[in-house]
Order: structure tokens, then sequence, then C-alpha cells
């Protein structure tokens, strides 16, 4: 687009076209809400990767005579959970938990995904029947319920967790890569490389990838905030990670007693999901402008 | 209209049977074997050998799952191992019980969602349509057990308005539509509306939005209707859509009310599966995730036979 309107306006310097991804960095970078939500993120991970070296109270530390402090207790500025324990370090710590198998499960199903997607949508036929009528079949389940199935099946544990949430997030990617390949597989030119020689594997590499990648990875993208409240819920039902381990969906499930007696401190945890959960959505909406993706 | 009822029950059933498929693994990945949650832990070979062989569980799998998937479309889905009660009755209760929490958490959401979409997408880009962005945007991002508990505290701790659990006065009675059991409907309702309102208002800001802005709506001026004629076609073409999005929702909301039913106790299909996860009662987490799976199959059915016979274009493409 602006390449073309480079050429045309003859007052404007002639200079080499804009790359791509300069032009969504630039788009991106003029976007403050996205912007203020990819800070909040990166400062979510930085601060549960360098958890130890904040200089926070040991998570793990429990005190029977501190139990549910309120926010502000000296000490505690964010109060204690119901075994005495530092919730401000606890939160932070809990980040790492919630933030890997919220996380990584849409990663995993992204490679995973794409890859069913793109065979499938390039071989077509029978290949395509035998992998999207299986889709089909995963995607019969409600999101919530097929999570839920798997984990309680496979029992608690964050492995257990990450392949349960892996399978659920298979499914939807698998479709959207379907259907981008197969209408990028119907344009003339991916029959002109075949006409000149390209087999399979190279017309994906080269020819398919780069045109369906980026629809696929911002899909993937949106996907992030259900998947951290799936996995916080998983915890959440005692399914996934195992106490006393910090997680932000166990903590909720265990302070949940405490609601009676210092609500506010009991509903720190899920604001936390929450705040994650709105900030992933609406950097998710930035890179979709941001990239020019259509639904 | 025949033909395509046709096609779509072809295309249902192999998706029916593949869901039964997993179903049925779902006991057979669980790591261990099935029955070290039914067999007291100093059961000697025999005892294991005469188990094995009662449950059929000898049986090489493809035959196992024959078995049961002849009894269960017989309506049997064998015993709860808890309670030892027929798990199809377990099933049946607690589904009434989610639909009605699943039929009243619609109720609140679809006119909301439609209101504030539809009102979004005709004023478009203004501070109304900005606003109603930021709450469904808000609205799908809330970890909706979350919110049940803010709400629990809010209204049940601090205020002391509404009951916090339970699906009426002591304890698990019959349902009625009186004071003392809506009372116990609200909160739970209520905190499942929030995501689909999210959901709907999102659907139908973008999809009214569109429609406005295709040629059609211009013609139609041009023609010379007034404006509460062409928003009627405006209407009348994004009902297929908003239609199937809601029937969508309200599939997800009986099968995604798991958590939300634990938070508050409601004694539907929900809680009963966190129940037999927590008892590792197998038959029953089998039986309920595919009486669940397959509501969910046979409403899809429905909104996509109801979506081609009110929108032609879709019965001819």
């Amino acid at each position: 687009m602006s390449a073309a309107t480079d050429t045309i306006a003859p007052d404007v310097p002639v200079t080499a076209a804009a790359g791509y991804w300069t032009g969504v960095l630039k788009r991106f970078s003029r976007d403050p809400v996205a912007i203020t939500c990819a800070l909040i993120v990166l400062l979510l991970i930085l601060s549960a990767i360098f958890a130890p070296y904040l200089g926070l109270d040991d998570p793990y530390k429990s005190s029977m005579i501190k139990r549910l402090k309120p926010i502000g207790y000296p000490g505690f500025p964010l109060g204690t959970d119901e075994q005495g324990r530092d919730m401000l370090s606890r939160l932070i710590y809990g980040g790492r938990l919630t933030l890997f198998v919220g996380l990584v499960p849409v990663v995993l199903a992204f490679f995973i995904g794409s890859a069913f997607g793109l065979v499938a949508g390039y071989a077509g036929g029978r290949i395509n029947a035998l992998i999207m009528r299986t889709v089909d079949v995963f995607f019969a389940f409600p999101s919530v319920l097929l999570a839920i199935a798997i984990s309680s099946a496979l029992g608690a544990g964050i492995v257990n967790s990450l392949v349960s949430l892996t399978i659920v997030f298979i499914p939807p990617i698998a479709r959207v890569a379907e259907s981008a390949t197969a209408s990028v597989r119907a344009l003339d030119y991916i029959d002109a490389a075949r006409a000149s020689g390209g087999g399979a594997l190279t017309i994906i590499r080269v020819h398919i990838i780069g045109n369906v990648l980026g629809p696929i990875f911002v899909y993937a993208t949106s996907l992030t905030s259900v998947c951290m409240i799936l996995a916080a819920g998983l915890s959440f039902l005692g399914i996934g990670v195992r106490p006393p381990e910090p997680e932000w969906g166990l903590m909720l499930n265990t302070l949940r007693t405490a609601i009676y007696v210092n609500p506010w401190v009991a509903a720190l945890p899920g604001l936390m999901i929450f705040i994650t959960s709105l900030c992933l959505n609406l950097l998710s909406d930035g890179l979709r402008s941001a990239m020019n993706v259509k639904d | 209209m025949f033909t395509y009822l046709v096609r779509r029950l072809i295309y249902v059933l192999p998706v029916a049977v593949g869901v039964s498929i997993i179903c049925f693994l779902l006991v057979h990945i669980a790591p261990g074997d099935p029955l070290t949650a039914i067999m007291p832990v100093d059961a000697t070979a025999e005892e294991q050998a005469a188990m094995r062989s009662a449950y059929g569980l000898d049986k090489p799998l493809p035959v196992q799952y024959a078995i049961w998937i002849g009894k269960a479309a017989m309506g049997d889905l064998g015993k709860s191992i808890a309670t030892g009660r027929p798990v199809a009755d377990e099933v049946f209760t607690a589904v009434r019980n989610s639909l009605l929490l699943a039929f009243s958490a619609s109720v609140i959401a679809f006119p909301i969602g439609l209101f504030l979409g539809f009102l979004a997408g005709y004023f478009r880009d203004t501070i109304f349509d900005r606003l109603v962005t930021a709450i469904a945007i808000t609205g799908v991002s809330v970890p909706n057990y979350w919110l049940g508990i803010v709400l629990v505290i809010i209204f049940s701790v601090q205020l002391g308005w509404l009951p916090s659990m339970g699906a009426g006065p002591g304890g698990s009675g019959e349902w009625t539509w009186d004071y003392a059991h809506v009372r116990h409907l609200i909160l739970p309702a209520v905190t499942l509306a929030v995501v689909p309102i999210g959901i709907v208002a999102r659907t139908v800001r973008a999809l009214v939005g569109d429609i406005f802005s295709m040629d059609f709506v211009q013609a139609l001026y041009a023609k010379g209707l007034r404006h509460g004629d062409v928003l009627r076609h405006v209407v009348r073409n994004a009902a297929p859509t908003a239609l199937s999005v809601m029937g969508l929702q309200l599939g997800y909301l009986l099968g995604g009310s798991i958590l939300i039913e634990t938070v508050f106790n409601w004694p539907g299909s929900g809680f009963l599966l966190s129940n037999a996860i927590f008892q590792r009662d197998l038959p029953l987490l089998q039986g309920t995730i595919l009486i669940l799976s397959l509501f969910f199959v046979g409403m899809n059915l429905i909104v996509d036979v109801a979506q081609a016979a009110i929108d032609p274009r879709i019965k001819r493409s």
C-alpha cells in the first residue's frame, strides 16, 4: 500500500519501500493500549523469572500467628494467606507457574496445530479429511470440558495440565491453519511453482508458510487469555498445580475459606489472573490491527 | 432444506461416535489400573481377576467400547463407584439443574449482549462504541470463577443480600420457582452471564458495523426507504449469525459451568463432575462428559439447521 503511493506521489523522495515488519512495528508503537499491555505482560513475566532476586519473603514460609492479615499489615504489604505466608511474595512467585502453564500450551499448540493444518490444507483429499474430521471430534467438546476431562483422567500435575491444554488448543489452531493454507493453495502462483517442478515441502516452506503464519500467529495470541484462565481454573479445581506451590488459581481456591475473614486478600490471586488475561486480550487485538489481519 | 438436514445429520454421526470414543478412552488413559479405585488394597489376585471380568475389563478395548456404547444407547451408563447409584440417574438430575442455570444465564446475557452490540455497531467509533468494546473485552477476559467469588464477597459476605451457595434452602430439595429458590439462582446466573455478554456484544458489534458499510444499505436509502425500514433489513441480515453465536454460547454455558457450579455448590453437572474427579469415580466421569459433549454436538446441529432455515444463502452453498 505505502510502496504504491510512494511511486505515484512525485514530491515524496524515492526511498526503499519499508518492509512489512517495519510497518507493523510502526502501527503497533502508535497504539498506546497495546503498548501498555505489552509492558504489563513483560513486567509480569520478568518479575516471575527474577522473583528470587527481588528480596521477597520466602513464599513457602508459614506462620501460625500471622494468618490472614489484611492488606497493609506491617511487613506484609498485601497481607498474608491462610497459612500466614506473605501474599506479595506468593503472588509474584505465583506468576511463574501460572504464566508457564498458561502460555506454553498455546506455543506448543501453535506449532503442532499449524503443522497439521498446513499438511491438511496443502494435501487436500483423504489426508485432509482424516485430519480435519479428527479435529472436528475434538472441536465437539466445549474447551473447558475437554481440558477438565483430560486433566482429571491424567491426574493433577504441571505436565498433565500442559498436555491437556495443548490438546485443547491444537484443533482450533489447526482449523485456522487449514483454511488459510487451502486458500493460498488455490492461488495461481502455487500452480506455477508446481509446474516449474517444486516439491510439496519446498512449496510449503518457500511459498505458503510466509503467507499463512501471520494470521495463525495472531489467532494463537488471541487464545492465550483463554488458556491462562483455563490453566488457573484447572488448579482452582484441584486438577492442576499441586499445593504448596504458589499458583494463582490454586491460591484462589485455598483462600476461598477466608472470604469471611479477609475477603479482599482472598480475591487478590484472581485479580492477577484477570489483569493478565485482560492484557493478553488487548495485546492480541493490538497485534491483529498492527499486522492487518482480518478475522 | 431436507437434503441439507440429511447432509448435516450424516456429518454429525461420525462426530458423535468420535466423541463417545474419546469419552470411553478417558478411563483408559488414566494412569494405573481402573480397578484400583474400586478394589480394596489387600485384594487377592483371584479377586482382582473376578472383578476384572465382572466389569468386562479383561476383554479387548474395541469389544469393551462396543459393550459400553451399546448399553449407553439404551440409557445405561453403569453405576457410580462412590454412590452405587446408576450414573444415568445422577447425570439426568444434574444436567437438569445445569440447564436451569444455563438458561437463566442466557436470559440475562443475550438481551444485554444484543442491545450493547447493536448500539455499538450502529454508533461505530463514538464514545459509546468504545465503552461497549471495553465492557465486552472485560467480559471475555474475566476468570468467571473469580468473579463469582467477588460477587459472593460483595453480596453475601458484605451486604448479606443473597445466599452464597446451594440451589435452595435446606440443601438438596426439588427446584421450585419461588422466592427462596430464585434467590439462590441470582449470583451464579449473573456470574455465568458475563462471558456470553462480552462475546455476543463483540460479535454483534462487528456484524452490524460490517452490514452498515455494505452497498445494499446505501441502495436501500437511495431507493427512498425510511431509516426504520433500513434498520429492519440490517437486523434481518445480522440475525442468522447472531442466533448461531447465541446457540453456541448456550452449549458452552452448559459444558463450561463446571467452575461456577463448584464456586456456588450448585448441584449441576459441573458439580457432579468435580465430585467424580475428586473421588476418581471413573464411570460417573465418563458418563457425565459423554452426556455433556453429546448435548453440545446436538446444540451445534440445531444451530446449523436453524441458521439454514432462516438464511437462504446457506442452503445454496
